[in-house]
């Protein structure tokens, strides 16, 4: 039977992959996926602690599945108000590689 | 066979978020997304948390990356070209969630509360979308109003952005 340490080592690995695209890629766009890859294990982790705390009287805690459906609608929102950014960035610039995004470079 | 059934849909949504970072493709790694998230809804309903495990497919399979799709389609983005990669940054990320992963499981592992296997729900039929329509609207009624003012201010701001300027 999976325990919750089984769940909360998957949600760690996500989010380390996450954290991976965002430091290793150079395409804006991959970088914002590797964002909602963060975003995706820690709601994995507020499930996971839901289901495995009941309460007294032997149901879920929904306090951590109402936090998640909260999470996914701001993730949604960022996400449409980020990739608005990038298109006007893209208009801009042309380009999506970060590494010529460099006018505010010290 | 739930322990058979977690392990396989852990390791899918793992392996194809190993391909979302690592594929040169932009549309690859956006398909591999989908497919993470779908295979995260899964994991959702071996939690029992039904209604989390459809809104996940609803509105990040089904909307969050269709929106990346079409961002992808309208910049026509090509695949990566392989500039030049310095070493000491794969080195620093290496290193960053290597110490990740390490802190997690060790923490994982002194925990002796973590070990125990999944509690019997009292009534397993219990429906759990009345469970979260129940705590949102009750006790979180007014984030659930914020929330509705988020998403039009999003609306509006996307709006703004996406404007062309006024020459």
């Amino acid at each position: 039977m999976p325990t919750l340490a089984h769940y909360l080592i998957v949600s760690g690995l996500l989010f380390s992959l996450g954290l991976a695209g965002v430091l290793l890629r150079r395409n804006i766009l991959i970088i914002f996926m590797g964002l909602e890859l963060m975003l995706n294990a820690a709601n994995l982790s507020l499930v996971a602690f839901s289901r495995f705390n009941l309460l007294p009287n032997g149901l879920p805690n929904y306090n951590g599945q109402v936090f998640v459906f909260f999470i996914i609608t701001v993730a949604a929102a960022e996400v449409a108000v980020g990739l608005a950014i990038i298109v006007a960035l893209f208009r801009a610039k042309q380009t999506t590689h970060v590494e010529d995004l460099n006018t505010l470079k010290f | 066979m739930q322990l058979a059934l977690f392990w396989t849909f852990s390791i899918l949504m793992l392996v194809f978020a190993l391909g979302v970072v690592f594929l040169r493709n932009p549309v690859s790694c956006a398909m591999s997304l989908v497919m993470t998230f779908v295979a995260l809804a899964a994991v959702f309903v071996t939690l029992d948390a039904f209604f989390i495990a459809v809104v996940q497919v609803l509105v990040y399979a089904g909307a969050v990356m269709v929106l990346f799709l079409f961002i992808i389609m309208l910049l026509d983005l090509r695949s990566e070209k392989q500039r030049k990669v310095r070493p000491s940054a794969w080195l620093g990320g290496g290193l960053v969630i290597g110490g990740f992963v390490a802190a997690i499981s060790q923490v994982v592992a002194a925990w002796p509360a973590l070990h125990q296997s999944k509690p019997e729900l009292a009534d397993p039929s219990f429906n759990d979308v009345s469970g979260v329509g129940f705590t949102l609207f009750l006790n979180y009624n007014l984030p659930f109003q914020i929330i509705g003012v988020l998403l039009l201010v999003a609306t509006v701001g996307v709006v703004l952005l996406s404007r062309k300027e006024l020459k």
